[in-house]
Protein backbone atom coordinates (compact mmCIF):
# COMPACT_ATOMS: atom_id res chain seq x y z
CA UNK A 1 0.00 0.00 0.00
CA UNK A 2 1.55 2.90 -0.96
CA UNK A 3 1.34 6.85 0.28
CA UNK A 4 -0.27 7.93 -2.94
CA UNK A 5 -3.32 5.37 -3.01
CA UNK A 6 -4.49 5.92 0.56
CA UNK A 7 -4.40 9.66 -0.43
CA UNK A 8 -6.12 9.27 -3.54
CA UNK A 9 -8.76 7.06 -1.41
CA UNK A 10 -9.13 9.36 1.80
CA UNK A 11 -9.42 12.50 -0.43
CA UNK A 12 -11.97 10.47 -3.03
CA UNK A 13 -14.38 9.49 0.27
CA UNK A 14 -13.75 13.16 1.37
CA UNK A 15 -16.80 14.45 -0.57
CA UNK A 16 -20.58 13.36 1.15
CA UNK A 17 -22.10 12.54 -2.66
CA UNK A 18 -19.05 9.98 -3.20
CA UNK A 19 -19.37 8.59 0.21
CA UNK A 20 -23.22 7.63 -0.36
CA UNK A 21 -22.48 6.28 -4.11
CA UNK A 22 -19.97 4.30 -2.20
CA UNK A 23 -22.79 3.11 0.44
CA UNK A 24 -24.95 2.37 -2.77
CA UNK A 25 -22.66 0.38 -4.01
CA UNK A 26 -22.35 -1.71 -0.97
CA UNK A 27 -25.26 -3.30 -1.44
CA UNK A 28 -24.70 -4.26 -5.51
CA UNK A 29 -23.53 -3.01 -8.41
CA UNK A 30 -25.56 -0.26 -10.34
CA UNK A 31 -25.80 1.65 -13.34
CA UNK A 32 -25.12 5.26 -13.55
CA UNK A 33 -28.71 6.58 -13.75
CA UNK A 34 -29.66 4.19 -11.03
CA UNK A 35 -26.62 6.06 -9.08
CA UNK A 36 -27.82 9.24 -9.92
CA UNK A 37 -31.54 8.26 -9.55
CA UNK A 38 -31.41 9.68 -5.40
CA UNK A 39 -29.44 13.09 -5.94
CA UNK A 40 -30.92 15.89 -7.35
CA UNK A 41 -28.10 15.87 -9.65
CA UNK A 42 -27.49 16.05 -13.13
CA UNK A 43 -26.29 12.77 -14.71
CA UNK A 44 -22.89 14.72 -16.00
CA UNK A 45 -22.27 15.92 -12.49
CA UNK A 46 -22.72 12.24 -11.37
CA UNK A 47 -19.80 10.98 -14.20
CA UNK A 48 -17.51 13.29 -12.79
CA UNK A 49 -17.69 11.94 -8.85
CA UNK A 50 -17.70 8.55 -10.19
CA UNK A 51 -14.40 9.26 -12.13
CA UNK A 52 -12.59 10.31 -9.28
CA UNK A 53 -14.09 7.13 -7.13
CA UNK A 54 -12.12 5.21 -10.56
CA UNK A 55 -9.58 6.99 -10.32
CA UNK A 56 -8.72 6.56 -6.84
CA UNK A 57 -9.06 2.44 -7.35
CA UNK A 58 -12.27 2.57 -5.56
CA UNK A 59 -15.12 1.53 -8.10
CA UNK A 60 -14.91 -0.05 -11.10
CA UNK A 61 -17.11 -0.85 -14.39
CA UNK A 62 -19.02 -4.45 -14.98
CA UNK A 63 -19.25 -6.56 -17.61
CA UNK A 64 -22.52 -5.47 -18.91
CA UNK A 65 -21.65 -3.56 -22.03
CA UNK A 66 -25.01 -1.81 -22.61
CA UNK A 67 -25.36 -0.62 -18.89
CA UNK A 68 -22.06 0.19 -17.96
CA UNK A 69 -22.57 -0.78 -14.17
CA UNK A 70 -20.61 0.62 -11.78
CA UNK A 71 -19.18 -2.19 -8.73
CA UNK A 72 -17.39 -1.88 -5.63
CA UNK A 73 -13.63 -2.73 -5.29
CA UNK A 74 -13.19 -3.47 -2.05
CA UNK A 75 -9.54 -3.84 -1.58
CA UNK A 76 -9.07 -0.15 -1.36
CA UNK A 77 -11.40 1.10 1.31
CA UNK A 78 -9.87 -2.27 3.23
CA UNK A 79 -6.60 -1.09 3.47
CA UNK A 80 -7.63 2.62 4.37
CA UNK A 81 -9.77 0.84 7.25
CA UNK A 82 -7.28 -1.42 8.44
CA UNK A 83 -5.12 1.72 8.48
CA UNK A 84 -7.17 3.81 10.32
CA UNK A 85 -7.70 0.84 12.40
CA UNK A 86 -4.65 0.68 13.70
CA UNK A 87 -4.56 3.91 14.72
CA UNK A 88 -7.78 3.86 16.33
CA UNK A 89 -6.85 0.73 18.19
CA UNK A 90 -3.86 1.87 20.01
CA UNK A 91 -5.92 5.21 21.18
CA UNK A 92 -9.10 3.37 22.09
CA UNK A 93 -7.40 0.80 24.44
CA UNK A 94 -5.62 4.10 26.63
CA UNK A 95 -8.86 5.83 26.00
CA UNK A 96 -10.39 2.65 27.76
CA UNK A 97 -7.88 2.94 30.48
CA UNK A 98 -8.80 6.19 31.03
CA UNK A 99 -12.61 5.66 31.77
CA UNK A 100 -11.49 3.21 34.33
CA UNK A 101 -9.34 5.83 35.98
CA UNK A 102 -11.78 8.66 36.04
CA UNK A 103 -14.79 7.01 37.05
CA UNK A 104 -11.88 5.58 39.87
CA UNK A 105 -11.48 9.51 40.16
CA UNK A 106 -15.14 10.02 40.76
CA UNK A 107 -15.56 7.95 43.34
CA UNK A 108 -12.90 8.90 45.18
CA UNK A 109 -14.49 12.94 44.94
CA UNK A 110 -17.52 11.57 46.18
CA UNK A 111 -16.34 10.37 49.31
CA UNK A 112 -14.13 13.47 50.17
CA UNK A 113 -17.42 15.67 49.71
CA UNK A 114 -19.17 13.18 51.82
CA UNK A 115 -16.58 13.37 54.33
CA UNK A 116 -15.97 17.39 54.12
CA UNK A 117 -19.84 17.18 55.09
CA UNK A 118 -19.84 15.46 57.84
CA UNK B 1 -21.28 14.58 14.12
CA UNK B 2 -22.78 12.17 16.55
CA UNK B 3 -20.96 10.39 19.89
CA UNK B 4 -21.24 7.54 21.37
CA UNK B 5 -18.30 6.93 23.39
CA UNK B 6 -16.16 5.27 21.25
CA UNK B 7 -13.64 6.96 19.70
CA UNK B 8 -13.79 8.83 15.73
CA UNK B 9 -11.27 8.66 13.94
CA UNK B 10 -10.85 10.78 10.74
CA UNK B 11 -8.11 12.24 8.37
CA UNK B 12 -8.34 15.95 6.97
CA UNK B 13 -6.37 17.08 4.12
CA UNK B 14 -3.41 15.54 3.73
CA UNK B 15 -1.25 16.23 6.82
CA UNK B 16 -4.14 15.67 9.58
CA UNK B 17 -5.70 12.86 11.81
CA UNK B 18 -8.53 13.68 13.98
CA UNK B 19 -9.46 12.11 17.06
CA UNK B 20 -12.92 12.60 19.19
CA UNK B 21 -14.10 10.43 21.87
CA UNK B 22 -16.38 11.25 24.42
CA UNK B 23 -15.46 10.72 28.53
CA UNK B 24 -18.28 10.22 31.26
CA UNK B 25 -16.73 12.73 33.64
CA UNK B 26 -16.45 16.48 34.28
CA UNK B 27 -14.08 18.38 32.03
CA UNK B 28 -11.70 19.13 35.06
CA UNK B 29 -11.27 15.69 35.37
CA UNK B 30 -10.48 15.10 32.45
CA UNK B 31 -7.95 17.43 32.01
CA UNK B 32 -6.13 16.90 35.37
CA UNK B 33 -5.62 13.24 33.05
CA UNK B 34 -4.35 14.64 30.13
CA UNK B 35 -1.90 17.16 32.12
CA UNK B 36 -1.02 15.40 35.54
CA UNK B 37 2.11 13.31 35.63
CA UNK B 38 0.68 10.63 38.00
CA UNK B 39 -2.28 10.21 36.32
CA UNK B 40 -1.31 10.52 32.85
CA UNK B 41 0.99 7.51 34.24
CA UNK B 42 -2.77 5.62 34.77
CA UNK B 43 -3.72 5.29 31.29
CA UNK B 44 -1.23 6.02 28.35
CA UNK B 45 0.89 3.03 29.66
CA UNK B 46 0.76 1.94 26.04
CA UNK B 47 -0.78 -1.47 24.18
CA UNK B 48 -0.21 -5.33 26.60
CA UNK B 49 3.43 -5.41 27.00
CA UNK B 50 4.47 -1.96 27.49
CA UNK B 51 4.85 0.24 30.11
CA UNK B 52 5.74 3.84 31.29
CA UNK B 53 10.07 4.27 31.99
CA UNK B 54 9.57 7.94 32.28
CA UNK B 55 6.84 10.21 32.41
CA UNK B 56 7.80 13.68 33.18
CA UNK B 57 5.44 16.69 32.64
CA UNK B 58 6.45 20.61 33.01
CA UNK B 59 2.75 22.29 32.44
CA UNK B 60 3.88 25.83 31.12
CA UNK B 61 3.94 27.43 28.10
CA UNK B 62 7.44 26.73 27.09
CA UNK B 63 7.46 23.70 29.11
CA UNK B 64 7.97 20.35 27.75
CA UNK B 65 7.19 16.83 28.47
CA UNK B 66 8.88 13.47 27.86
CA UNK B 67 6.94 10.13 27.37
CA UNK B 68 9.45 7.09 26.72
CA UNK B 69 7.07 3.53 27.21
CA UNK B 70 9.04 0.11 26.89
CA UNK B 71 8.19 -3.39 26.42
CA UNK B 72 11.27 -5.21 28.04
CA UNK B 73 10.08 -8.71 26.62
CA UNK B 74 10.34 -7.64 23.15
CA UNK B 75 13.23 -5.29 24.37
CA UNK B 76 11.91 -2.50 22.62
CA UNK B 77 11.34 1.28 23.47
CA UNK B 78 9.69 3.90 22.42
CA UNK B 79 10.38 7.89 23.06
CA UNK B 80 8.70 11.47 22.90
CA UNK B 81 8.97 14.67 23.62
CA UNK B 82 6.54 17.75 23.65
CA UNK B 83 6.78 21.48 24.07
CA UNK B 84 4.06 23.25 25.16
CA UNK B 85 2.75 26.14 22.89
CA UNK B 86 -0.71 27.10 24.21
CA UNK B 87 -2.41 26.63 27.43
CA UNK B 88 -5.61 27.63 28.05
CA UNK B 89 -6.84 26.33 31.34
CA UNK B 90 -9.16 23.33 31.35
CA UNK B 91 -10.10 24.45 27.62
CA UNK B 92 -7.26 23.88 25.04
CA UNK B 93 -3.37 22.68 24.77
CA UNK B 94 -1.52 22.19 21.80
CA UNK B 95 1.92 21.62 21.92
CA UNK B 96 4.94 20.66 18.77
CA UNK B 97 5.71 16.99 19.49
CA UNK B 98 8.50 14.87 18.10
CA UNK B 99 9.69 10.78 18.17
CA UNK B 100 12.80 10.09 19.26
CA UNK B 101 13.21 7.65 16.16
CA UNK B 102 12.06 10.67 13.65
CA UNK B 103 10.41 8.94 11.39
CA UNK B 104 8.02 11.97 11.39
CA UNK B 105 10.06 14.00 9.12
CA UNK B 106 10.06 17.09 12.18
CA UNK B 107 7.84 17.94 14.56
CA UNK B 108 3.95 17.46 14.83
CA UNK B 109 1.67 19.91 16.26
CA UNK B 110 -0.96 18.52 18.53
CA UNK B 111 -3.91 20.63 19.24
CA UNK B 112 -6.61 18.70 22.20
CA UNK B 113 -9.94 20.80 22.47
CA UNK B 114 -12.17 20.03 26.17
CA UNK B 115 -15.64 20.80 26.01
CA UNK B 116 -18.25 19.69 28.52
CA UNK B 117 -22.06 19.19 27.95
CA UNK B 118 -24.14 17.89 31.17
CA UNK B 119 -21.40 16.63 33.02
CA UNK B 120 -19.62 14.62 30.20
CA UNK B 121 -16.36 16.08 28.18
CA UNK B 122 -15.46 15.57 24.61
CA UNK B 123 -12.24 15.22 23.64
CA UNK B 124 -11.11 16.70 20.41
CA UNK B 125 -7.58 16.02 19.38
CA UNK B 126 -5.93 16.91 16.17
CA UNK B 127 -2.44 15.94 14.85
CA UNK B 128 -0.85 18.12 12.38
CA UNK B 129 2.19 16.02 10.34
CA UNK B 130 4.96 17.57 8.99
CA UNK B 131 3.56 15.85 5.89
CA UNK B 132 1.45 13.29 4.12
CA UNK B 133 4.36 10.88 4.13
CA UNK B 134 5.02 11.62 8.26
CA UNK B 135 1.28 10.86 9.00
CA UNK B 136 1.82 7.99 6.93
CA UNK B 137 4.68 6.54 8.53
CA UNK B 138 2.88 7.47 12.20
CA UNK B 139 0.21 4.88 11.17
CA UNK B 140 2.27 2.89 9.66
CA UNK B 141 5.52 2.45 12.26
CA UNK B 142 4.41 3.68 15.63
CA UNK B 143 1.20 1.05 15.78
CA UNK B 144 1.56 -1.80 14.56
CA UNK B 145 -0.85 -4.51 15.29
CA UNK B 146 -1.17 -6.43 12.01
CA UNK B 147 -4.71 -6.63 11.51
CA UNK B 148 -6.39 -8.33 8.22
CA UNK B 149 -9.09 -6.47 7.81
CA UNK B 150 -12.44 -7.63 5.64
CA UNK B 151 -15.06 -6.04 3.40
CA UNK B 152 -17.34 -6.62 6.29
CA UNK B 153 -15.73 -3.49 7.99
CA UNK B 154 -17.33 -1.55 4.92
CA UNK B 155 -20.23 -0.47 6.99
CA UNK B 156 -18.32 0.31 10.49
CA UNK B 157 -15.28 2.46 8.55
CA UNK B 158 -18.34 4.49 6.75
CA UNK B 159 -19.82 4.98 10.15
CA UNK B 160 -16.80 6.67 11.00
CA UNK B 161 -16.21 9.05 8.09
CA UNK B 162 -17.80 12.80 9.32
CA UNK B 163 -21.04 14.13 8.49
CA UNK B 164 -22.89 10.84 7.97
CA UNK B 165 -23.00 9.46 4.19
CA UNK B 166 -23.35 5.82 5.27
CA UNK B 167 -26.33 3.73 4.16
Amino acid sequence: MTAERLDATFAALADPTRRAIIARLASGEASVNELAAPFDMSQPAISKHLKVLERAGLISRGRDAQRRPRKLEPKPLAEATAWLEKYRRFWEGSFQNLDVLLDELKAAGKQQQGRHRK
Amino acid sequence: MSFTGTLQVTTQGDREVRLVREFDAPRRLVWDCFTKPELVRRWLFGPDGWSFLVCEIDFRVGGSYRYVWHNPAAGAEMGMKGTYREIVPHERIADAQVFDQDWTGGEAISTLVFTERNGRTTVDNTMLYSSREARDAVLESGMKEGMALGYDRLEQFMSTLPAGGSA
